[in-house]
């Protein structure tokens, strides 16, 4: 490795007339930003935590370069989902599909939050007329007694 | 002999925990004074044992002692020394014995800054503490003894190459005093709940404490994206993984509890709330735990799993949480309703804080158990990741920011909306105006980068009305006031940065040969070629990228690719030329044929931003703990009760 | 009193699921491929590259299709098992050769012995991914009608093909 490093410092000088702009490593960029945001979307299997994206697993290489294929051959995200999922299931996809078993992980949060402002709301008015009644009475006491009071003095 | 005196230490340790919880919540349920006062001597010498403990398997790591499993698994004779401490928490055991000595340090903390209490609160508070201190112990003695031995081995098989940086030689104590500083709210709210005296003063109390492990925990949280950021090699900076998760659930509820814990000690209302965002603060945080510890949720991050351990976890959570919540039960009707306020006031407003935050928690716990849920009702898997967490929480977030530009000029009691609107209305148009302007500047009008900045300039705006009116109504100095400002703003700077880096980063992938340039965003690299290269314990081919703009020379990136020697880990170490307006990202990929290497090459702009305001966030903590007055009623009751 | 209690229910089923959680193994992947044909495919052999093998030839038969290589260390956990099984009689194996050298395989088999009827030959990982193979080695139970019936992922045991693959296989030979 070290050999082949002094020799390329010792080729630089003529390498670097030949040298210009950087090509992209992926054939085709358009593609590949398109592969790169499906695959963000799936997770690695072999790896369980990273999406198929940032994976640098041998199986991940292999199915990016599934998904490059099959995106050449005209084939639509949909299709390529599709194709993934009939092989991995839906475990492959990081954003579950929505059907009656998903439905709690997605309408929950927000089931949870109307839920949450209407109890508050609730407990709120509840609260307040709570209060309004002990302290009323409360100073209607007051009054009551200031009342007998000043009536006993006169 | 080390080894086995730290382990010796360990078990001292557990009978000190058994003294600091038994004898002083004996004493403050019997009323024995001399019971409870062993509470302060017990809690010191848990935490010293601990201490010891601790430094014993440090000083395994630091001389290669490699008779010691935890040692040979987790270290190298190569490896750095600065490495080969971190590496006293690099794994399973050695991380919780690390959280039981920070939980000795706050324990220890608060035998130091309770003398003001009254002596029945000390000892349950330092007693409900110790009772989990005992937990930890026993676990550790039982299932995880960091100090097991074998026969000499002849080289340990190195650290982790993620966790030889020095990003994590802070990383994981300050993240653990965020998460166990939520242990000091939980035992003031457990002792409030014992003894039944939950009042303002028992809020005024836990409010520096749940402020400071707030603090932590948001650097904590701050410290682990970042370094995720330059670590991981791809320049994401979140996730939403299970452990990242783990740490962001506590936060949310933390943040929450600070909020409530103001209402509860200006106003004295919601106390039953407050005090079950004590106790699910600190449960979040055993939860986290569990998560990372079990093996229940794979994770990239967590490096020991064992059902074993999970099981000793869970029971320990089922006890701890289970009781308090139990103990909470039966005890939260017994307190008082509190202040009057109208629908509109600052304590409505703080209240729709909580609800929001405290919905975003749940949504995070319920994207992070969905799996496990299907999975244990035998329903098949599923995956849970960043498009469901992205999508359900950035609608619950948008509202909360809105919230934090209002609430705070919101008026105590009773707020008038036609006053806020007119001290805000002004502002709000700027807002808008601005933040539909300001997107055009970057070259592309996107939605949700104007929605993005206006969230942060209505919380700037907010900001600058109250901090004005302040100055204006002549009010003197007050921490507690620009300390909640400064986090507030620390908020506008994180939206800033996650808008901007969503919308505008640009990524090249590109094959370089010596001499190549490349062009992103006005910044030209050119690819100087590799170099070999030997570390310590890895080789490594560095490359080395010179980068200039207009001609102008900015910086030269030398990112690597590595292998480590013991593991033969391939691992690729970033280069980043960070910058306040943008980050100039590049990483090393694979030799390919011809000489060529591949590049990776990111323009980030603003992407410090998302720390900087993290730090602001928590430097607002720390100054509002510094505010005279809770030392000043400290010392109030302290006479009070003398 | 009772809306006080809220937490701690909420809390109990959340520790109920983890309790359960904990005998679950989250690496494990169930396979959409059971109860559906078996991926066509038409492989070179390993014994002799220019012979192929298809599914297809191996109708009216269960068979056990197992994906394995010779970088894959964990597959020599299970090759014991496989042998035993193939001396038995009972159930015929097929194997994979997934992403290897050919000519690596054969030394493995030459030395540790062959279980195989035949082993094909998937060098670019083609058919695993049609297979939805994400870890070897991976053995899949097929039936006379050409249906994936069973998956197992990882290293069979003898006590784990006796138990969860062997009654299996008596039923399907019916």
């Amino acid at each position: 490795m070290r050999r082949w490093t002094t020799f390329l410092l010792v080729l630089w000088l003529p390498l670097s007339a030949m040298a210009g702009e950087a090509r992209p490593v992926a054939e085709d960029p358009v593609l590949e930003q398109r592969m790169i945001a499906l695959s963000e979307d799936l997770r690695c299997l072999v790896c369980q935590n990273e999406s198929l994206a940032g994976s640098r697993a041998d199986l991940a290489q292999d199915l990016r370069q599934e998904i490059r294929e099959q995106m050449r051959a005209g084939k639509s995200d949909q299709e390529v989902i599709a194709y993934l999922t009939q092989r991995y299931g839906d475990f492959v996809l990081y954003k579950p599909p929505l059907k009656p078993l998903t439905w709690l992980l997605w309408f929950g949060p927000f089931v949870l939050l109307i839920g949450a402002a209407g109890g508050l709301y609730a407990y709120l008015k509840r609260r307040t007329s709570r209060l309004a009644d002990d302290s009323l009475s409360e100073e209607e006491k007051k009054r009551v007694t200031d009342l007998l009071a000043n009536n006993g003095n006169k | 002999m080390i080894p086995e005196l730290g382990n010796f230490a360990l078990i001292v340790a557990l009978l000190m925990a058994l003294t600091q919880s038994i004898l002083p919540l004996a004493g403050a349920a019997r009323n024995i004074p001399s019971w409870m006062s062993v509470a302060r001597p017990a809690a010191r010498a848990q935490s010293l044992f601990v201490a010891i403990a601790f430094a014993c398997l440090a000083y395994s790591f630091l001389s290669n002692d490699f008779s010691v499993i935890n040692v040979t698994q987790h270290s190298y004779s190569r490896l750095p020394a600065v490495y080969r401490f971190t590496a006293t928490w690099g794994s399973h055991e050695g991380s919780l014995l690390l959280w039981t000595l920070i939980l000795g340090l706050w324990t220890f903390a608060v035998t130091l800054f309770s003398r003001h209490l009254p002596d029945d609160m000390v000892a349950r508070v330092i007693g409900v503490m110790g009772l989990v201190s005992c937990g930890l112990l026993l676990f550790m003695l039982l299932t995880s003894n960091p100090f097991l031995r074998m026969p000499m081995a002849p080289d340990g098989s190195d650290l982790n190459p993620l966790l030889q940086d020095p990003g994590m030689v802070i990383h994981p104590p300050i993240l653990y005093m965020g998460y166990v500083g939520f242990s000091v709210a939980f035992a003031f709210a457990l002792a409030a709940l014992i003894s039944g005296k939950l009042d303002a003063s028992w809020a005024r109390w836990s409010r520096p404490w749940t402020t400071a492990a707030w603090s932590f925990l948001t650097l904590g949280i701050m410290m682990g994206s970042w370094w995720a950021y330059y670590e991981l090699g791809w320049g994401g900076w979140w996730f939403w993984d299970p452990t990242e998760n783990a740490s962001l659930m506590p936060w949310l509820v933390g943040t929450a509890l600070i909020h409530s814990l103001a209402v509860t000690e200006k106003r004295g209302s919601f106390k039953a709330w407050t005090v079950l965002l004590a106790i699910a603060a600190f449960s979040l945080s055993l939860l986290g735990t569990f998560l990372v510890r079990s093996g229940v949720l794979s994770s990239v991050h967590s490096f020991a799993s064992d059902p074993a351990r999970g099981l000793f976890i869970l029971a320990f959570l089922a006890v701890v949480i289970g009781g308090s919540l139990l103990l909470f039960a039966f005890r939260a009707n017994q307190v008082g309703l509190g202040g009057r306020f109208a629908l509109v006031s600052r304590e409505s407003f703080l209240m729709a804080n909580n609800i929001l935050l405290l919905t975003a928690c749940g949504s995070v716990l319920l994207g992070t158990l969905y799996p496990l849920f299907i999975d244990a009702l035998g329903l098949g898997k599923i995956s849970v990741g960043p498009p469901y967490f992205n999508s359900v929480f950035v609608p619950l977030v948008l509202p909360l920011l809105f919230l934090v530009g209002v609430g705070p000029l919101a008026r105590w009691k009773q707020a008038s909306v036609p006053d806020l609107v007119s001290r805000l209305k002004w502002g709000f148009a700027a807002s808008v105006v601005v933040a539909l302007l300001l997107p055009f500047t970057m070259g592309a009008w996107k939605p949700m980068v104007a929605v993005g900045y206006l969230s942060a300039l209505w919380i700037v705006v907010g900001v600058a009305i109250n901090v004005q009116s302040r100055l204006r109504s002549g009010a003197g100095w007050s921490a507690n006031f620009y300390g909640m400002n400064l986090a507030h703003l620390g908020v506008a700077v994180t939206v800033i940065g996650i808008t901007m880096v969503s919308a505008y980063e640009s990524e090249r992938n590109v094959r370089m040969i010596v001499g190549d340039t490349i062009t992103l965003q006005g910044y030209t690299f050119r690819f100087n070629g590799v170099k070999h290269i030997d570390g310590p314990n890895y080789t490594a081919e560095r490359g080395a990228l010179e980068v200039t703009r207009n001609g102008n020379p900015v910086t030269i990136l030398y990112p690597e690719k590595r292998t480590y020697l013991a593991s033969g880990m391939p691992f690729s170490d970033s280069a980043i030329n960070y910058g306040f307006t943008r980050d100039l990202y590049t990483a090393l990929g694979e030799p390919l044929d011809g000489g060529a290497w591949s590049v990776r090459l990111f323009h980030k702009p603003f992407v410090v931003w998302i720390w900087i305001g993290a730090v602001l966030m928590a430097l607002g903590g720390v100054l509002a703990i510094s505010d005279r007055r809770y030392r000043a009623a400290l010392r109030k009751q302290g006479r009070a009760v003398a | 009193m009772k809306r006080f209690l809220i937490p701690l229910g909420i809390f109990i089923v959340l520790v109920g699921f983890l309790a359960v959680g904990l005998k679950l193994d989250p690496r494990e992947v169930p396979s959409p491929l059971i109860g559906k044909s078996a991926p066509d495919f038409n492989l070179p052999l390993l014994s002799d590259p220019a012979r192929h093998l298809s599914p297809a030839d191996l109708r009216g038969k269960v068979w056990l299709f197992n994906v394995w290589a010779s970088w894959c260390t964990s597959c020599r956990q299970e090759h014991e098992t496989l042998l035993e099984i193939s001396r038995q009689g009972n159930l015929p194996i097929y194997g994979m050769d997934y992403k290897d050298q050919p000519a690596d395989a054969l030394a493995v088999l030459g030395s540790m012995g062959n279980p195989y009827v035949e082993t094909v030959v998937d060098l670019d990982g083609r058919v695993g991914i049609n297979y939805g193979v994400y870890g070897v080695p991976e053995s899949y139970l097929i039936d006379k009608n050409g249906i994936i019936r069973f998956k197992f992922t990882g290293p069979l045991s003898r006590e784990g093909f006796d138990k969860k693959i062997l009654p299996l296989v008596k039923e399907l030979q019916k």
